[in-house]
């Protein structure tokens, strides 16, 4: 694949994210967690196994005319820790940063325990503490290692 | 106490503990003392499933400390049937009573009820969660009987699902006991129970049968194995009666040993061990009215 190929598939923005360096297959998921479904009118760019130096292959995803949260980003590191993003406003990037993982996720994913309070009809969000190597309902205890976007919980 | 709320044994530090145990000693030495203690105050009982020993010795526990009970009664009597929310319930009770005691079948049940009240609340089991005020009966019980001091404990049935094994098992790690856990592999401990345990450096060893360690224990906690939990009632018929115990079965055990069960038992302990001096499942059950008006007393603000 040439750099002008690559040019072609996804194309710059003028306004909004670039999210690169998301795990090979997972840019589905990342958009997934950021409630972008294609219904709120966003042009939403996505490039999928790209060869990486860093990863091998990457995903790619381009939103115009949105500018993400710091803490929408930090939920992306759950399954895409090595992701940078980079906001764009006229073309150029004007700001860089890799995702951190926060310590805790809410209302992001479903607890897979279908005895979890959170699972039920009230008025709570489900809430995960990150860990080192998953995440933990701090409801019921569920751990969560393998498998994360499985459990995203959806719009 | 420092807790508004009592929702897992995991918030229990060993003083938490030391203070509640030691509150209950001088309530069971003399319990008539504490009778006008709390006389104005009101404990709301919302019990979404059966209970026996927890609600009665809740009840016996406010009314000995001069308070009463109100009660939302059954599930099916309640607005609950109506398809009220447990937030909503607690929020509706708050206003009636001045503390909560809260038994649910969903997991986090309490946790989540806890966010929605500013009355204390006290999880009084949250499906296979925890069981906060049970451990700490078992644990007046265990202190009686065999002390804290390089404890040995065994505890056996079904640790899967088995809320009050939970709770325990935490608690047991603030005393340094050496717990061996006794079950079949289907019925062994969950995951976030054994990362706990790990990670507060627990000892802790697995088993499938009592026999290699039974001599070496101070407390045997038997469990039920519940039938309902198998999918398939073969595979609990291939396994309950392994975990049964006799008095012959106790001939391989100390003098010394302490069983205990958190009631009630079905067949995992056979009535002919209830004459013997290792039985302790009857006081142990006696004892949560001490150790449940200790706790109320101190969540509600009694002096020691």
């Amino acid at each position: 694949m040439t750099d002008d190929d690559r040019k072609l598939r996804v194309s710059k923005i003028r306004n909004g994210t670039v999210i690169d360096h998301i795990t090979g297959g997972q840019s589905l998921n990342v958009l997934a967690i950021l409630g972008i479904d294609g219904t709120s009118g966003d042009s939403v760019s996505v490039a999928m196994n790209m060869p990486s130096e860093r990863l091998g292959r990457k995903d790619i995803v381009k939103v115009e005319g949105r500018e993400l949260s710091q803490e929408e980003v930090d939920v992306l590191s759950l399954i895409a820790p090595a992701a940078s993003i980079n906001i764009v406003r006229n073309y150029e990037v004007v700001e860089k940063h890799r995702v951190e993982r926060p310590d805790v996720v809410v209302g992001v994913l479903e607890c897979p325990n279908h005895n979890c309070i959170t699972t039920e009809n009230e008025p709570v969000e489900s809430r995960f503490a990150v860990t080192d190597d998953g995440v933990r309902c701090e409801y019921c205890n569920t751990i969560i290692r393998d498998d994360l976007p499985a459990h995203i919980l959806a719009e | 106490m420092r807790h508004d709320h009592i929702i897992s044994a995991t918030q229990l530090t060993r003083a938490d503990i030391e203070a509640v145990l030691d509150h209950a000693a001088d309530i069971a030495e003399d319990p008539g003392a504490y009778g006008d203690r709390h006389s104005d105050t009101l404990l709301g009982l919302l019990f979404f499933e059966p209970s026996t020993r927890t609600k009665m010795s809740f009840t016996t526990a406010m009314k000995r400390l001069g308070g009463d009970i109100v009660d939302m009664g059954s599930v099916e009597s309640s607005s609950v049937k109506k398809g009220e929310s447990l937030a909503d319930t607690v929020r509706v009770v708050e206003g009636y009573a001045d503390a909560l005691v809260l038994r649910h079948p969903m997991e986090g049940s309490a946790k989540m009820a806890s966010e929605f009240v500013d009355v204390p609340l006290v999880n009084a089991g949250d499906g296979a969660g925890q069981h906060p005020t049970q451990t700490l009966l078992d644990l007046y019980t265990i202190r009686e009987n065999a002390g804290f001091d390089d404890l040995t404990i065994g505890i056996m049935g079904d640790l899967k699902y088995g809320r009050t094994v939970h709770s325990l098992a935490h608690a047991l790690t603030t005393v340094d006991a050496r717990q061996h856990f006794i079950s079949p592999e289907s019925l062994q401990l969950p995951r976030s129970v054994r990362v706990d345990l790990h990670d507060e450096g627990a000892e802790v060893r697995e088993h499938t049968g009592l026999d290699e360690v039974l001599p070496k224990l101070d407390v045997l906690y038997v469990t039920r194995i519940q039938r309902e939990r198998f999918p398939d009632e073969s595979e609990y018929r291939a396994v309950a009666g392994e975990y049964q115990i006799d008095a012959e079965t106790l001939e391989a055990a100390s003098d010394d040993l302490t069983v205990m069960h958190p009631l009630p038992r079905v067949d995992e302990i056979s009535h002919d061990v209830d004459g013997t001096n290792y039985a302790q499942y009857f006081q142990q059950a006696h004892n949560g009215v001490p150790v449940r008006m200790a706790l109320l007393d101190l969540m509600l603000g009694g002096e020691r």
